[in-house]
């Protein structure tokens, strides 16, 4: 009998760290996952504890070169002067010790949530340790040594020859995973993200549309600073719906970031929780109507680690697991009371948020069709090539 | 920047009295808008672009007069004189022809032969890597005073950081001579600690701010 989903989960994601005061703080997956334990929404048997990726795995798209990089970073023994042509040892990516292992228990993570899903042991699987979607073959960036969300794609190619939708909801551009299959016509790639003119990594313009035999099937949706939840999903849902429905996946990918959303430090979007019970909805929806309901979803960024990633990610779990609905009401407070003394913040204590949490932006009707007119210009092409088949 | 670093191959190119027909099935092709036509020694007596031909040939509806044109000389409807660059040229002279003569394309020539071709997305796709979005990286744009030693004094707080620069360009702030606008792009995905850091040394940053949120 096949799952409704599965979580993997194991506390060694939380080796993944840099050091102290790093924007990038595994903790967010033990704050979620105990979320989800106080809502009684977890039970032990749709936990997978996920087995570390192989060197043969990372380098179905790393180089070796790199790889082994990393592990010489790993026990201190990279130059200063090599370490930086592969991204390591920088501000945003330092070393540190055993990060290679850290590293591949994330892959691993990654690569347990995909056979579960392939092996046909549960319909969908989430990775929250994963969507580390800025690493490049050779290069780590962006807090990102291996790029779990694409050596998971490319391990589904090998193993099963599906069609893969990737999609991506982090503030930022999932560049790497763009990248490492833009002119493959069987991994379609669609990135929602602030513009890069001020934020990293600076790419996904609306005109990378992927190259030779890749053409048409990246798509990329650089909406303005300070957009908010109603012209977000607008975009979100537009663009996903049209294009499942052109490139028909055998498998959805999605990356859910949560550093959209207003208190985000590292955006300047102004979206709230609607958008993280819109995202994994549609998502949901659209693997069980073109995917027999196979659909992979991973973590990613998101850097208010107590008032925003838990909510967001415990409903992707509640989405996948109980029939696409989603929590509602007051956060438990069981989890209230075990977390708010170690929290900086004042805890959130009901799922949704109050529209009142920031103040009304001014430019908001041109944000909103500037958006508008930037998903009409990316959907274009599908719609014309539509319009002639007809 | 040299024209030569940016120049590329003239792969293809065509005979002055090869027919227009064969040089719309080049510009189909090879996907490409300009053709460079040659003689007979390889010298670049003219250019023809997609428009030369529609314009030649304009209405769909007249099927046979188009077809009738189609079957004439290259030579009877490509742009000549033809403006040409030198490979030692400033690729800001290109710029200059462009927008002056109105044209998206010009022929490199040594000595009279055809040596390469640049064309208008050749030159924007090398401003895109001059102002650095070609790597990975955050923009922030830094209002200083304008005068001696303040660009050191910016780059020394960053390079402080441990954090690369990919690329700077300085413009007048609003016209004014005593401001000027700093734009660095650099290879971070966070740059809110220096952004505080540059601020605590009296520079003004622009960035985006959420209105009435302090993060
Ligand atoms: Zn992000």
């Amino acid at each position: 009998m096949t799952n409704e989903a599965s979580f993997v989960y194991t506390e060694a994601f939380k080796n993944y760290k840099f050091r102290d005061n790093h924007p990038f703080n595994q903790k967010r997956v033990e704050l979620t996952y105990d979320l989800l334990k106080s809502m009684n929404a977890l039970n032990d048997q749709q936990i997978i504890t996920p087995r570390v990726a192989s060197d043969e795995e990372i380098a179905l798209v790393h180089d070796r070169k790199y790889i082994d990089a990393v592990k010489r970073a790993s026990d201190n023994k990279l130059a200063q002067e090599e370490s930086l042509e592969y991204g390591i040892g920088t501000e945003d990516t330092p070393i540190f010790e055993d990060m290679h292992q850290a590293a591949a228990q994330l892959v691993g993570g990654t690569l347990t949530a995909v056979d579960a899903v392939l092996s046909g042991q549960t319909k969908r699987a989430l990775n929250l340790g994963g969507g580390l979607h800025h690493g490049f073959r050779r290069k780590a960036s962006g807090f990102c040594i291996y790029n779990d969300a694409a050596i998971a794609i490319q391990y589904i190619r090998e193993k099963f020859d599906y069609k893969v939708l990737y999609v991506d909801t982090d503030a930022h551009h999932g560049d790497g995973v763009q990248w490492i299959f833009y002119d493959d016509p069987n991994v379609c790639t669609l990135s929602i993200h602030e513009t890069g003119r001020y934020l990293f990594p600076g790419t996904g313009n609306i005109n990378e549309r992927g190259h030779n035999d890749g053409y048409g099937t990246s798509f990329n949706i650089p909406i303005d600073a300070f957009t908010e939840n109603e012209s977000f999903l607008n975009a979100y849902k537009e663009s996903l719906t049209e294009i499942t429905e052109h490139f028909k996946p055998d498998i959805i990918v999605t990356q859910n970031g949560a550093d959209a959303h207003v208190y985000d430090p590292l955006s300047h979007l102004c979206c709230t929780m609607e958008i993280y019970e819109g995202i994994p909805k549609l998502a949901y929806q659209l693997a069980n109507e073109y995917c027999d309901g196979k659909w992979v979803a991973l973590g990613g960024g998101g850097y208010d680690i107590w008032r925003v990633v838990p909510r967001a990610w415990a409903q992707i779990w509640s989405v996948a697991n109980n029939h696409g609905k989603t929590f509602s009401g007051s956060v438990p407070k069981r989890w209230l009371d075990q977390w708010q003394n170690e929290s900086p913040v004042n805890l959130p204590t009901t799922w949704h948020d109050e529209s009142s949490i920031y103040e009304p932006i001014p430019r908001k009707e041109e944000i909103t069709e500037k958006n508008a007119i930037l998903v009409n210009k990316l959907l274009e092409p599908i719609r014309n090539e539509q319009k002639y088949m007809l | 920047m040299l024209v030569e670093e940016i120049m590329s191959e003239p792969l293809v190119t065509i005979n002055s009295n090869d027919r227009i027909e064969e040089a719309l099935e080049l510009l189909n092709k090879h996907k490409i808008r300009h053709i460079p036509v040659v003689s007979e020694n390889e010298q670049v007596v003219g250019i023809l672009s997609d428009r030369d031909i529609r314009d030649a040939a304009p209405s769909i509806l007249e099927e046979n007069q188009n077809r009738q044109i189609l079957q004439h000389e290259v030579s009877s409807i490509m742009t000549t004189p033809v403006i040409t660059v030198h490979p030692l040229d400033f690729i800001e002279d290109i710029a200059t022809i462009f927008y002056e003569h109105e044209i998206a394309c010009v022929p490199v020539t040594k000595n009279n032969q055809l040596v390469g071709i640049v064309t208008e997305k050749d030159l924007l796709y090398r401003l895109i890597q001059l102002t650095g979005i070609h790597e990975q990286s955050s923009q922030i744009e830094v209002k200083v005073p304008n005068k001696v030693g303040v660009l050191p004094n910016v780059t020394k707080i960053i390079s402080d950081r441990n954090t690369n620069i990919s690329s700077v360009f300085i413009y007048p702030y609003q016209d004014s001579y005593h401001e000027k606008i700093i734009v660095l792009r650099i290879q971070t995905m966070n740059p809110m600690p220096l952004i505080d850091e540059l601020k605590q040394h009296g520079y003004e940053v622009i960035w985006p701010n959420i209105p009435g949120l302090s993060k």
